[in-house]
C-alpha cells in the first residue's frame, strides 16, 4: 500500500497578536472512545498503561504528550497516543483527519474566547484542567484549560480557517482597543 | 435563559435544541388502540404550571434531557438524562 502523508488543516500556521499567540497543533492520532454500556471502569483500566484513566466528565488528562479528554456523554478522544486493544469494551473510531487543533495562549486568550463561547470562561467556573464541549461562535468545538491563559481548542476540520480568522479577528479587535 | 445539562452544568440556552414534550418518550404499546397512537403523537397538554420537556444538548456533550420547568414563573427546577432515565 502507498505511504500517504497526513497533512495537517492549516498547514501549522501561527499567529501572535500582542504577546497572544495562536498556533495549529499537529495533534497526530486522534481515537474516539465510546465504552459500551457499562465498561467505563474497564476502559479506564486498560489505558492505565498511558498514565491516565477514562477522564471524568468535564476534564482531560495529559502524560507524556498523550492525551485524553473527555468529549461528550460516554465519549472521550485520545490525542497522540496508540489506543490500547479495547475489543469488547468499547467502540474506537479514528477521527484524525476529522479535527484541527488550535493552541491559544497569552493574556487576551480569555478575552477572545469569551467573544465566542457561551460559557462562564473564569478560571473558579473552568479551571486549569477542564475540558467542556461549547461551541467557538457556531462551530462545534473541544476546548481545554491547559493554563490560566492557555487554552487548547479542536475543532471540525471542515471549519479550520473558518475558526482562525474568527480568532483571529477577536485578537486583532482587542489588541487594537487596547492600543 | 440558562438550563441545566446533567453533564456539562449550567449553560446557555443556545446550546440546546428543543425536541418536545416529555410525553414522546412515552411510546404506547404496540398492542394499544389508535387512539394511544394519536394521543401520543398529536394531542399535547399545555399547561399553566410546571412542565417536561425534551431537550438536546446540540452544541454541548450531545446528550438528550428532560428538563422540568415553570412556564408561568419561567423558573427552570432541574433536569435529568433521557438514558439514565430508561436505565441504559
Amino acid at each position: 500500500m502507498p505511504e500517504l502523508i497526513a497533512k495537517t488543516a492549516l498547514a501549522g500556521k501561527k499567529l501572535v497578536v500582542a504577546g497572544t499567540t495562536l498556533a495549529e497543533i499537529d495533534h497526530g492520532a486522534v481515537r474516539s472512545i465510546a465504552p459500551y454500556p457499562g465498561q467505563e471502569l474497564a476502559v479506564g483500566q486498560a489505558l492505565l498503561p498511558l498514565g491516565f484513566g477514562f477522564p471524568a466528565v468535564n476534564s482531560f488528562a495529559e502524560k507524556d504528550g498523550a492525551l485524553i479528554a473527555w468529549a461528550g456523554r460516554e465519549q472521550a478522544f485520545l490525542i497522540g497516543a496508540d489506543c490500547p486493544d479495547l475489543g469488547g469494551l468499547a467502540a474506537v473510531t479514528d477521527q484524525s483527519g476529522g479535527w484541527v487543533s488550535l493552541s491559544l495562549q497569552g493574556p487576551l486568550a480569555v478575552e477572545a474566547l469569551a467573544r465566542y463561547v457561551p460559557m462562564d470562561m473564569r478560571l473558579a467556573a473552568f479551571p486549569v484542567g477542564a475540558a467542556a464541549r461549547t461551541p467557538l461562535y457556531h462551530m462545534s468545538m473541544v476546548l481545554m484549560r491547559v493554563a490560566e491563559d492557555g487554552f487548547r481548542l479542536m475543532l471540525f476540520r471542515s471549519m479550520a480557517r473558518t475558526a482562525w480568522h474568527e480568532i483571529e479577528v477577536a485578537l486583532k479587535t482587542l489588541a487594537a482597543r487596547a492600543a | 435563559m440558562r438550563i441545566p445539562c446533567p453533564l456539562c452544568g449550567s449553560r446557555d440556552r443556545r446550546e440546546f435544541y428543543y425536541y418536545g414534550s416529555e410525553d414522546y418518550l412515552k411510546r404506547p404499546s404496540d398492542q394499544g388502540s389508535i387512539d394511544d397512537l394519536d394521543n401520543q403523537l398529536f394531542l399535547r397538554d399545555n399547561p399553566a404550571g410546571v412542565t417536561r420537556d425534551v431537550w438536546y444538548h446540540e452544541a454541548g456533550c450531545g446528550a438528550w434531557m428532560v428538563v422540568t420547568r415553570n412556564t408561568v414563573s419561567h423558573e427552570v427546577l432541574g433536569s435529568e438524562l433521557v438514558a439514565k432515565k430508561k436505565g441504559a
